[in-house]
């Protein structure tokens, strides 16, 4: 129908010989001071709680009810005061303290429980029933049994916060193990890696980034169960923690002290996250590229 | 360059050695969820010391399965594997393997550390020497520059080359390849070629390769094993030793390839029982 379409014109082969970078121009640029400092994850961090903090103090001097919503300043001023004269630094030292000793309980169990499931099937099937079972059981619900079984005082605190972490670290690992590349394993194995110096040199590794996730969750799950529990019952009056400070000041309508209280729990949760676990990970899985 | 490649091997002018490793008869199965799956059916061989073995066959001729096996991470149903007169039970340091995979670096590990690692764990050798046979193991492959850096930060090839920089560091009896260059572009395959091929000039180690492609069987390899698919059986066993890049194209290794390539082919026809157009509807 239609005449073949001519052939392309034959055109002569191109070689550069040299080739001069002179006229290219810019290559390379510094950022700018703006860009260099927008790329500091803290500076936005800070922005963000900022802007949070004035928002806070505006609407509480609009409302202009201390009872209700104390503005930010004033908080502050409470909190500072509880701090330098008043219990807060003692409630916080005892709450944190029962926190490390239940949240290392509870991931040492995770780890035997774990371990018992990557080499055992009874092992598998015994966390994954439990798993089911507990991971979905508030842990304050145990409390009323933990209180009949303990009494009042740190060892019920610490049975919850065990049962919080417990379930939660120990499901992450153990997923972290069973996602352990058929590679690396074989990789592990061909050393002559077997039991558990495969476990602690191949296996705990490469999942880490899983058990990093679990530790988090863990941790979160801890905290909110420990701070819960404290408002329940304060231990004894002298020695209770942050939950029990913030339960008494509101008995006696504090309010600015009740959100000084609950300050005190936002920022032990911030410098956990963004100075111990943040720390852990760039070590750990980003320097190893295994997380961006 | 390679000179000593084309010659020819001891064995034709020396009455044969002791084989390094024996395969006898050998079956693999594998379980999949719903079959049991037969991937080799009596399949013998003898590996030589300084042998370059290549294990070549279409895709489902338990090539790899087979080199599971030599590695210990499979049990054959049926006939018997020996390295150096020992019966093969499980993997160990003393055949070590390059992955097809990128991940078989551990990410948590920089280079040198990789390399380090099975020396370390094997206790094979002291900690002074494993540390100086590390870095002239990462130095041959041509890795010094980045002997501190973190795995994730490589190419694939440079990957590859520190899987070979940490087996061969092991010095181990056999090195078990299993397709190691699939994964990476022609330029970079033909590179690493011929670095194993200098690599092998230099301290001639043994090593069992397996791959899906003729020519890179026929480059790489002193001698091929000729895999038919469904289950896998020995269809030939032929001499390479006289090739590598520069007879490529030539006369006899394009000779060779066409033999193995008919070789294949045959067996391809062969499964599929009729040919093509003769089918029922």
């Amino acid at each position: 129908m239609t005449d073949p379409r001519p052939l392309p014109p034959l055109r002569p082969e191109i070689e550069n010989r040299s080739l001069a970078s002179g006229q290219i121009g810019e290559v390379k640029r510094p950022l700018s001071a703006w860009e260099r400092v927008t790329n500091i994850d803290w500076v936005r961090r800070i922005t963000i709680l900022l802007i949070l903090a004035a928002a806070w103090e505006g609407y509480g001097r609009y409302l202009n009810n201390p009872l209700m919503v104390p503005p930010f300043s004033m908080v502050m001023e409470s909190l500072w005061q509880a701090t330098v004269n008043g219990p807060l630094a003692d409630r916080t030292f005892t709450s944190v303290r029962v926190l490390v000793i239940g949240y290392a309980c509870g991931v040492a169990l995770a780890a035997v429980f774990t371990a018992l499931a990557v080499s055992t099937r009874v092992g598998t099937d015994l966390l994954s029933t439990l798993t089911a079972m507990f991971n979905p059981l508030p842990a304050i619900a145990l409390l009323p049994i933990a209180l009949l079984w303990f009494g009042l005082g740190i060892p019920s605190l610490v049975f919850v916060i065990v049962h919080s972490v417990l379930w939660a670290v120990a499901l992450n690992t153990h997923s972290g193990f069973l996602a352990v590349s058929e590679t690396m394993r074989m990789a592990g194995q061909n050393y002559g890696l077997k039991g558990i110096r495969f476990v602690a040199f191949v296996l705990m590794p490469a999942a880490f980034p899983a058990i990093l996730s679990g530790l988090k969750i863990g941790w979160a799950f801890a905290w909110r169960t420990l701070i819960a529990a404290e408002l329940v019952f304060g231990v004894s009056s002298r020695s209770g923690g942050l939950g029990w400070f913030i339960f008494e000041n509101r008995n006696q309508l504090d309010t600015a002290a009740v959100f000084a209280g609950l300050t005190a729990v936002i920022i032990i949760g911030l410098v956990v996250e963004s100075v111990i676990f943040r720390n852990v990970e760039r070590k750990t899985v980003r320097r190893w590229g295994m997380q961006r | 360059m390679n000179d000593t490649a084309t010659a020819t091997p001891a064995s034709t002018t020396q009455p044969p050695s002791e084989p390094l490793l024996r395969v006898e008869d050998v079956t693999l199965q594998y379980k999949t969820a719903e079959h049991l799956v037969t991937a080799t059916y009596r399949v013998s061989f003898d590996v030589h010391s300084a042998d370059r073995f290549v294990l070549l066959g279409p895709s489902g001729c338990g090539k790899s399965t087979l080199l599971k096996g030599v590695g210990g991470f499979m049990k054959p149903v049926e006939g018997s594997m020996r390295l150096r007169g020992r019966p093969i039970d499980g993997p160990g340091p003393d055949r070590m393997m390059v992955f097809q995979e990128f991940d078989q670096l551990m990410p948590w590990k920089t280079v040198r550390e990789n390399v380090l690692f099975p020396m370390k764990v094997s206790r094979k050798f002291a900690a002074a020497e494993a540390n100086d046979r590390a870095l002239a193991a990462i130095e041959k492959v041509g890795l010094a520059k980045f002997r501190d850096v973190f795995p994730h930060m490589l190419s694939g090839g440079m990957k590859q080359r520190v899987a070979i920089a940490r087996a061969m560091a092991m010095e181990p009896d056999i090195l078990l390849m299993d397709e190691p260059y699939a994964a990476l572009d022609a330029l970079t395959r033909r590179q690493m070629q011929e670095e194993l091929l200098q690599l092998w000039e230099d301290t001639r180690f043994t090593v069992l390769f397996v791959t899906h492609s003729i020519e890179e069987a026929i480059i790489l390899g002193s001698r091929i094993l000729v895999l038919s698919p469904h289950p896998g059986r020995v269809k030939a066993e032929l001499n390479a030793h006289q090739f590598t890049h520069r007879e490529q194209g030539g006369e006899a290794f394009m000779a060779l390839q066409r033999r193995i390539h008919d070789m294949l082919f045959a067996e391809c026809l062969e499964a599929h029982g009729t040919p093509r157009g003769a089918g029922h509807d």
